[in-house]
């Protein structure tokens, strides 16, 4: 077994041991479970040092007959892109369990069922970035929903059970449509070069356009849903509302980025001359994204909705700098999604202490906490800051990057996306005024800082996105090899500066 | 070969260092958090002034140094190092900043005794000194731009140093907001410039500008004007700056008067290889720097407030500097000039304002001063010098400097010399009048404090800083203009000596004479209308221009007209449309389910049934195609 199965696997053994304790020991399954996800991020660190970052290719590879009738492997394997993804995932589970101690202690069945759930997830996360199997990939993409969806229903606030059924049509629906589009490849591959689900086999087949455009469809409709990109992003504010911080800061940070690694690895690697086809209307989708939810950001009231719409404009630039087909495009877009998962996760995950101190997560509730709860108030204005993408914090170096990348093909996509940054201020520092500064209004004045556990918790996501603003090197070593095969593989090559040296 | 110098890190890692540690040991600081923060600014002069020194030493060629520090980023062609770069552009630069910054890091060690954040205060002032640092000294756009918006995030910071009070805030807010709108010309420049050259850098630009078109460059220089614009509160991003006042006024002298609002200038004079070769973008360049030394100017003679009084001052004198940055080589020069005169002068100045606010209870008001004079004789003396200063007055700092770019503006040639001389000239004149408004209803005349109390004079540790800088206001002029001395030293870098083809117009005695002469008839208006006693309540029955003064010239209930409320608008709209419009057509879809779900609450479990239901079904699809297809 290889070193990827090991670490994608334990999750899975654990919530099994998990199982065993007794429901009533509480401190000992959140313990255990928070011992165990930490392991799994230090090997999958290790991992990442063993890692070749010089070669493109697929590294940490298993892969075992799985059902042979229809060719079907247990087929894992991992490039630049894909192991930062599953470190981004592996690091953020044990902060988030570390810093909602007590998120399951209300939910609708036991903390035991919680842990079990979010353990399960994380093999599955781990799974759904590793899968080099088409058949594979599309098992772990739809159990997912199921973890999440009982995380949501069961342990969520407000109108969780609504939001968990949205989430799940949406998906779904999705999800339907990338079934019937992996089906058709399936058949065009059985016709060609015999029947596989193979993702490097796949990538060489050659289907006629209308085919082809109809089969990137269905994947991009499911990715564009889960990203999710405009118009697909409603079911998105509501189940962030809904969810508990630390599930939210996992659908953010990690879930919805299988959406766009999805369009990287399938839409693209699969179907490039369709990708070209669609990409005027993507990118188009992805500006409306960028100013569409920076707008819809600066009109919430609520916390955790304002949050759910700043990811839906970061996820715009994600998915305009990936369909720039540029080098600075896709490694900024790759870049974007490790930092918006680490800025995101310290903005729910501190949002959620806010709110469960207030017991309120109306932004306007807030007010003067910068003299009330000091710690905490930086801690939310740093995470702001980087998702303003102030230059030195991490997100700046991912934005950029796609703008500029974005602006050497689609100038008139770059100019638009850049006016985002004006609204960023406004969507980051409106509710950083109402809640952190001005007179500490009733209600809040006798509010508590972080606590030992909860700085331990959020201190490293700040170290993350302070460090990754001033040397994101370490991170993009690892990506740019990958980024640059996939731009090359879709036939692209980056434009030429005008006045060449 | 650019020679390499190890101690340039340290004029960004000391105060940097030092701020993240008063930051985060917290109230512990709080006793000798000062004590660092002065220190490390101090530290940071000496190594400006040993850098300096150095580089005088050196020959003509080899003065710029440089250093690398790391691979920022690097994909495909795009590859950007930490680095930089100490020329002698940077170095005026350098000295200014921590020499002006430490002498304020000194005031404010007594000025913010009695502030319970004092410590918070010094981290955000080191902050910024490390900030405005790497502005000036990064060798790329991209480097500056770190620092371009981390100055931004210090003055944020700073303006809402007392965010309690919510005007504050939304002050700092809109500083924030103002400075963001010039921040997406810098990202634009900045995109342009490596569509084109493939280079983010000053020296790789440089060199390829012959090659690039009119056009290529006219578009770059645009952005950077709007970056300019935010950042140095130019038309028609000027509206933050009067606001900005709400900071402490330390703050006042140091960011919003003397360092971060001249970056402006210096982007656009660093960018000079760009601007010269754009005449598009350099006559959008002149026409800004003249609209607002005028809007500045006549907001300032409005004003009641001494504060925003010296705010508008500084935007109309900005206008000045950026006026003559569009005047070619030779303005270059002369707008540095300015820049460093009035970073000494203005400075003073609001130092002595915030000496007169010490000992008025924090009165901003200058209806309700009058007389303070004789009860603080050394800051009316000091205010006076500075006063002296920026009207030009022979031999003070702003004589030379400022009657250089009057004289320069006339000389530019044609229609555009005449009205750009003209706009100087009458800036002259209403810069004359509005700042001996603001020395006659502060130090002189009846006392209209209508307490008690008799103002005091401040502490030695308030007051030998505004010396130190006055002695600024009085020699500085004087020693850059002598023998072209800073000419000379900025040829290297911006080319000031390259040859000037436009006939003279006016020589130099002609336009000191002039400028000399609406001196003296502002001030005298000025002393005609304010002399005597005063009233403590601004008059209500006022012209129009007056009135519009009073208000900005209307710029932000334009502001609001124009963006802010069709924005909020549009933003309601948009709610609207994203629950019944979008929203709802996937809910009309899926209404079925949702009710069905309302009903089924309990019985969640019946959902994943179904949905494993469909999974099995879409599997045993999915092999059964198969299997016919594969038959």
């Amino acid at each position: 077994m290889s070193l990827l199965t090991i670490i994608g696997i334990l999750p899975l053994i654990s919530a099994g041991l998990l199982a065993l304790i007794p429901t009533k020991n509480n401190e000992l399954i959140k313990r255990s479970t928070f011992l165990a996800t930490l392991f799994v991020a230090i090997a999958s660190i290790f991992m990442a040092f063993r890692f070749d970052k010089n070669s493109d290719q697929l590294q940490f590879t298993q892969n075992n007959s799985w059902i042979s009738a229809f060719n079907i492997n247990f087929s894992l394997g991992i490039d630049g892109i894909s192991l930062v993804l599953i470190l981004l995932s592996t690091i953020l589970v044990p902060i988030v369990i570390l810093a909602t101690w007590h998120e399951s202690d209300n939910g609708r069945w036991s903390s035991k069922v919680f842990y079990i759930l979010l353990l399960v997830l994380e093999s599955l996360m781990i799974g759904v970035f590793a899968a080099n199997d088409l058949f594979l990939f599309y098992v772990f993409f739809e159990a997912m929903l199921i973890p999440i969806y009982f995380l949501i229903g069961g342990y969520g606030t407000g109108d969780k059970s609504a939001a968990a059924i949205k989430f799940l049509l949406y998906s779904l629906f999705g999800g339907l449509l990338m079934l019937a589009s992996i089906i058709g490849v399936y058949i065009i591959s059985s016709n060609q070069i015999g029947a596989t689900f193979d993702l490097t086999q796949l990538a060489t087949l050659e289907i006629d356009n209308q085919t082809e455009n109809f089969l990137f469809l269905g994947f991009f409709i499911a990715f564009a849903i889960k990203a999710p990109l405009w118009p697909f992003h409603t079911w998105l504010p509501d189940a962030a509302k809904a969810a508990t911080p630390g599930t939210s800061v996992l659908l953010l940070g990690v879930l919805d980025k299988v959406g766009t690694y999805g369009m990287i690895r399938f839409c693209i690697q699969l179907f490039p001359d369709a990708s070209k086809t669609f990409t005027p209307l993507i990118i188009t989708l992805a500006v409306i994204s960028i100013i569409y939810g920076a707008f819809m950001a600066i009109g919430q009231r609520d916390i955790k909705g304002l949050i759910a719409f700043t990811s839906i404009s970061h996820f715009g630039f994600i998915t305009m700098g990936i369909f720039a087909m540029t080098t600075q495009g896709m490694s900024g877009a790759n870049l974007y999604m490790v930092n918006h998962g680490f800025s995101t996760a310290a903005l729910f995950l501190i949002a959620g202490w806010m709110i469960t101190r207030r017991g309120s997560s109306t932004i306007s509730d807030f007010g003067g906490l910068q003299r009330v709860t000091p710690v905490m108030a930086w801690s939310f204005f740093i995470a702001g800051m980087s998702s303003l993408a102030l230059p030195g914090l991490s997100s700046f170096v991912s934005e950029f990057l796609v703008l500029v990348g974005t602006y050497t093909r689609y100038p008139v996509a770059a100019v638009i996306g850049t006016l985002g940054i004006v609204l960023a201020a406004l969507y980051i520092l409106i509710p950083v005024q109402k809640a952190l500064h001005g007179p500490i209004t009733g209600g809040n004045e006798n509010l508590k800082d972080l606590n030992l556990r909860e700085k331990i918790a959020i201190s490293p996501v700040i170290l993350v996105i302070v460090f990754m603003g001033f040397y994101p090197k370490p991170v993009l070593d690892l990506i740019n090899p990958t980024s640059e095969k996939v731009v090359v593989n879709a036939g692209f090559s980056d434009p030429i500066a005008k006045v060449g040296k | 070969m650019l020679q390499t110098s190890a101690n340039l890190v340290w004029f960004i890692a000391l105060p940097l260092f030092s701020s993240a540690l008063l930051l985060l040991a917290g109230k512990r600081a709080n006793s000798w958090g000062h004590v660092l923060a002065t220190t490390v600014s101090a530290s940071t002069f000496t190594i400006g002034v040993i850098e300096f020194l150095a580089m005088q030493a050196r020959p003509e060629e080899n003065r710029a140094v440089g250093q690398k520090l790391f691979t920022w980023i690097s994909v495909g062609s795009f590859n950007v190092d930490a680095s930089l770069l100490l020329d002698q552009l940077s170095i005026c630069f350098v000295l200014l900043i921590t020499g002006v910054g430490t002498l304020i890091h000194v005031y404010s060690i007594s000025y913010m005794s009695h502030d319970l954040d004092r410590r918070r205060f010094f981290a955000y002032l080191n902050l910024f000194i490390a900030a405005m640092l790497l502005l000036v000294l990064g060798d790329s756009y991209l480097n500056l731009y770190v620092g371009w918006e981390g100055v931004g995030l210090a003055s944020y910071l700073l303006i809402g140093f007392w965010n309690q009070k919510p005007a504050y805030a939304t002050a700092a807010k809109k500083a924030f907001v103002a400075n963001r709108v010039g921040d997406v010309g810098l990202s634009l420049a900045i995109m342009i410039a490596f569509a084109t050259f493939g280079d983010v850098t000053f020296s790789g630009i440089k060199e390829q500008t012959d090659s690039a078109s009119t056009t290529q460059l006219t578009a770059i220089g645009l952005m950077l004007l709007l970056a300019a614009c935010g950042k140095s509160a130019q038309f028609p991003l000027q509206s933050w700056l009067g606001d900005a006042m709400a900071g402490p006024t330390p703050v006042s002298a140091l960011i919003h008067a003397a360092t971060m609002v001249t970056a402006g200038v210096y982007l656009i004079t660093r960018s000079s290889f760009i601007f010269d070769e754009a005449p598009i973008a350099q006559l959008m360049v002149l026409i800004v720097g003249a609209v607002t030394l005028l809007f500045g100017a006549i907001i300032g003679t409005a004003k009641d407030d001494i504060k925003k009084a010296l705010a508008a001052s500084t935007m109309s004198q900005i206008g000045y500097m950026i006026l003559a940055t569009g005047l070619g080589p030779i303005g270059y020069a002369f707008a540095i000039m300015h820049l460093l005169t009035h970073g000494f002068f203005k400075a003073s100045m609001f130092l002595g304002a915030g000496s007169v606010m010490h000992g008025m209870k924090d009165e901003v008001n200058m209806r309700k001063y009058g007389g303070i004079g004789k009860f603080m004789p050394i800051t009316a003396l000091t205010f006076g010098l500075g006063y002296l200063a920026i009207i030009g007055v022979p031999p003070f700092a702003g004589f030379y400097s400022k009657d250089k770019i009057i004289e320069t503006a006339f000389n530019a040639g044609g229609i555009k010399g005449i009205a750009l001389g003209v706009a100087t000239l009458l800036g002259a004149a209403i810069t004359a009048f509005y700042m001996t408004r603001v020395v006659i209803l502060t130090f002189f005349g009846n006392e209209r404090w209508g307490h008690k109390d008799e103002p005091h004079e401040s502490p030695a540790l308030m007051l030998i800083p505004i010396a130190l800088l006055s002695l600024g206001s009085i020699a500085s002029g004087f020693l850059l203009y002598q023998g072209k001395r800073l000419v000379y030293w900025l040829e290297p870098v911006v080319n000031p000596l390259k040859e000037h083809h436009a006939k003279e117009l006016f020589s130099h005695t002609t336009v000191s004479i002039m400028t000399l002469t609406v001196v003296a008839i502002g001030v005298s208006l000025a002393v005609s209308k304010y002399r005597g006693d005063q009233s403590d309540k601004a008059p209500e029955k006022v012209s129009m221009l007056t009135a519009a003064a009073r208000k900005d010239l209307y710029q932000d209930s334009l502001n609001e007209s124009a963006f802010m409320r069709p924005g909020q608008s549009l933003i309601k709209k948009l709610l609207q449309i994203d629950l019944i419009v979008i929203d709802g057509l996937v809910r009309s879809v899926g209404s079925v389910s949702i009710s069905a779900g309302t009903k089924l609450r309990s019985l969640q479990s019946g959902y994943v049934r179904s949905y494993a239901l469909m999974m099995v079904i879409g599997a045993l699809a999915l092999i059964a195609t198969v299997w016919i297809v594969t038959a």
